[in-house]
Parts: structure tokens; sequence; C-alpha cells
């Protein structure tokens, strides 16, 4: 057998859990499994413990209102395939559609990867770009952290020994809002080497009123362009802005591995930001005409 | 000591009663515990997508489930897929006549992966299927025959429920 032997948990509601992970030191929450299980599979991960979350209902399930709410357990195609989600949030259903496989993404959860938290994955970009607040239970009871205390580091989040995530929400933007993703892989499914996600609203000028940019894959975690963010607020969004925006993008501090130079992820995330930016303005342009 | 569990899993529509150890892969019960040696086990870490099977009608791999996790579930295996009368289904027949296997390792995923993809999508570019395609790998074909029977299984059986409309 693959994995070292370990005890399986089944509880079937977030009281149940926590009190698992409260009892057993090495005890280790089971989402979707999609990257636990080869990590178990090579025995890199041998908890002796293991907490299954598929059978706690409280866990699942997406609100669409004035802000998005995830359950942890929400797996990715609920998200995917949901026609709200779609309507309020479209950048986070074609992010969305980059994670993994359709094999993948039947099984994988919103909260799964957020704590699995990979540098490059795009739910936590796509979370760290809604400024989402997170909200993390345990025995003592419930905290809300925001995406960027959350991701701590390289594959490593501020969630304490015994507590586990629990949901996720961010505010709705403006239905006029534009946005544009882009990343670059590989092999479609791969995790990226880079990628770009943008978010605006223009005014009746056609000026920038709100903006988020967020750059994944570079830094140990993915990172919000706060900076240029603050500059770009009542700019006029030509062709100056978007060699701004990508030279910001393309400053990120990168991290090397054996595959792929920092340089080079510095050069895709100035081109990706540059495609991500033109698409969100040509999106944001078109929504207010059709809101005059 | 070791952990073990006692389930019971519905398996192309039969059930089976088994205790298991946790730590046993859903793979290899299918294969080992119920001699479903249909579905294939390739990297053993959810990359090549051979060990693909439905888990309450949703393609999933295998090999990054637990056995105990799949109790009370209804699971379709490649053995399932031919018709009551032990004939090949269209999407089978379609791998057929357009040589959309050569060793047939990654086939059973193929298989799996596609007739969720045709039962969600019935009406698929070529386009969509490689991109469903994606999440599994063939070492033999280049894709392109196994594109050409979705397309085919796809026409095949849009006419077939035409006909029966
Ligand atoms: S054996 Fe499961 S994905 Fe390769
Ligand atoms: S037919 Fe040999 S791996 Fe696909």
């Amino acid at each position: 057998m693959k994995p070292a032997p370990f005890a399986y948990h089944d509880p079937t509601t977030i009281g149940d859990a926590v009190a698992l992970l409260a009892q057993h030191e090495s005890a280790r929450p089971l989402a979707g499994g999609q990257s636990l299980v080869p990590m178990m599979n090579f025995r890199y991960a041998t908890p002796d413990h293991l907490v299954d979350l598929n059978g706690i209902e409280a866990l699942r399930g997406v609100e669409v209102g004035e802000r998005l709410t995830f359950g942890a357990m929400t797996r990715q195609r609920d998200v995917e395939f949901s026609s709200e989600v779609a309507q309020a949030c479209p950048i986070l259903v074609e992010a969305l559609r980059h994670v993994g496989h359709r094999q993948t993404r039947n099984r994988g959860t919103i909260g799964g990867s957020l704590c699995h938290l990979d540098p490059a994955a795009e739910t936590p970009a796509m979370m760290m770009l809604h400024d989402a607040v997170l909200t993390a239970q345990s025995v003592s009871g419930a905290r809300d952290l925001p995406m960027n205390e959350f991701a701590l580091g390289f594959m490593t989040s501020a969630l304490e020994p015994g507590e586990l995530l629990t949901q996720i929400s961010f505010e709705a933007w403006a239905p006029e809002h534009g946005w544009g993703f882009e990343e670059y892989a590989r092999r479609h499914g791969d995790f990226a080497i880079a990628s770009a996600g943008v978010l605006l609203t223009l005014d009746a000028k056609g000026a920038i009123s709100r903006f988020a940019m967020v750059i994944g894959g570079l830094a140990p975690a993915p990172m919000r362009l706060t900076d240029f963010e603050a500059q770009a607020i009542s700019a006029t969004p030509d062709e100056d802005f978007i060699k701004a925006a990508s030279d910001a993008a393309s400053q990120v501090e990168a991290m090397d591995d054996a595959h792929v130079s920092a340089a080079y992820r510095q050069h895709l995330a100035s081109v990706l930001s540059a495609r991500a930016l033109r698409r969100a303005l040509v999106c944001a342009r078109e929504r207010s005409l059709h809101h005059v | 000591m070791s952990d073990t569990r006692k389930i019971a899993v519905t398996v192309n529509g039969k059930r089976h009663e088994a205790e298991v150890e946790s730590r046993l892969l859903l793979v290899d019960f299918l294969r080992h515990t119920l001699d479903l040696t249909g579905t294939h086990v390739g990297c053993e870490h959810g990359v090549c997508g051979a060990c693909t099977v439905m888990v309450d009608g949703h393609s999933a791999r295998s090999c990054l489930m637990f056995a105990v996790q799949a109790n009370g579930k209804s699971i379709t295996t490649i053995e399932g897929l031919t018709q009551a009368d032990g004939k090949l289904s269209i999407l089978q027949e379609a791998f057929q006549n357009n040589h959309g296997l050569q060793c047939g390792f990654c086939t059973p995923g193929m298989l799996i992966t596609l007739s969720e993809h045709l039962r969600d999508n019935p009406d698929p570019t070529e386009e969509d299927l490689r991109e469903v395609l994606t999440g599994n790998l063939c070492r033999c074909t280049g894709y392109q025959a196994i594109v050409a029977a979705g397309l085919d299984a796809a026409q095949k059986m849009r006419d077939a429920n035409a006909e029966n409309a």
C-alpha cells in the first residue's frame, strides 16, 4: 500500500472536526485530496490521523449577493458551473477553468487549494485579488483573516494547529466592472509559470475609478501591486498606463527554480499583465456602454 | 494495528460490501479486492488519468481517493460502460473504428472522461475535447485518433437521440 497507515475519521459536523484536530496532534484535514493524497502516496505526508471533511454538509455551498461566500469544502466544479458566480464574478470562473483538469476539479475544493497555497495556484490569486476574508475555526472559537494575512509565505498559511478553514467570502464588484485573467503554463492544467488578474471600473469620463491587480507564480504567494494600484486611481488608461502596469508587474521579486528563471517569470508577468489589463479595459468599456 | 472500516460501495450497479484498511486507495480496492482490473494504475499520484472512474456521475482519479471515501457511493468503471447486452457502447465502438487506442493503457480513463463529457456536452467542438482530455495522458496515439473517436461518438449519439425522439 502506498500511503503510511493512519486512523480515518469522518466527522459530519464542523464541531466534531475541530475537536478531532484538537485531540490529535498529528492530524490532517482531508479536503478534495488532489494535493494531499499524492503527497501521502509518496509518503511525503504521513499523518497519523486523517480527518475527512467530505461528509460535512455545513462546509459546502455558495451564496451570491452583495458578497460572495463559499463554504471551504465547495468543490471547484460547483463554482465553475455556478451561473450566479459567472454573473457576479466571471473572472473567478475563468481562473478556475485553469485549475488542474475536469477530474481534479470534480473533487478539488476552494478551501483545500487555499490551505495548500501553491504560489502559482489560481484560487489563492483570485482571493488575493478580491481581498477575501477567510474564517478559521478551532475548538476555542472562530476568527476572520484577510487573505493577505492568511497567505504567510511559500505554501504556508496562517492557520494555527487545530484550526480549520471553514468559509471564504468577498465583496462583489459593481456589475459594470471590467476583468481580465491571463496565465501561461507549459500544458493546460499545469501550475502556471506566471499569471495576472485585473479588476477595474471606469468613471463617466473613462478614467480608472477602481483598480486591483494580482500577479501569481512569481513570489512565494500571489502578490497585489498595491503601489501601482494606488497610482492608478483617476488615471487615463492609455498605452502609457498599460506600459506602467506591465513594468510594475515585471518588478515583482520572482523565484528561480530548476525549470524557470526569475527573469523569465518576470518577463511573463509583464506580458500577461498587459494582456489582462487590455482585456479588462475592453470589457469595462463594453459593459459601460450597455449601462448608459 | 491497522485501521479498518466496513464499507458498502455500488460498482457498475452492483453492491459490494467489504472490510478495508483506511489507507487502501480506491483504485486498489477496485483492482485487487473486486478484481475489476479494467481501471489502470499509471502514476499513482494524480497526473496520468489512467485510473479515472466515475464517482456519483462525475469523473475522478481513483488513485486520489481512499476506498473508505467511496462508502455509500456509486462508482462506474470501464467494465460498466458496455451496454446491458454486452455490446460495446457507442463511444467504445468509435474508439475501435477510429483507432483511438494502441497499447490501451490510457483507454479506460479516456473512456470515462469522454463519457462524462459527452453526457454533459453532447455537441462538443474539437477544442472542447482537447481541453477535457488534458487530464488523461496517452503515450501512443498522439491524441488525434482519440479526439476523432470522441467527435464521431458525439455525432452517433446525437443521431441515435434524434431517432429515438
Ligand atoms: S494513476 Fe491515478 S492519475 Fe495516474
Ligand atoms: S494507447 Fe497507449 S497510452 Fe494511450
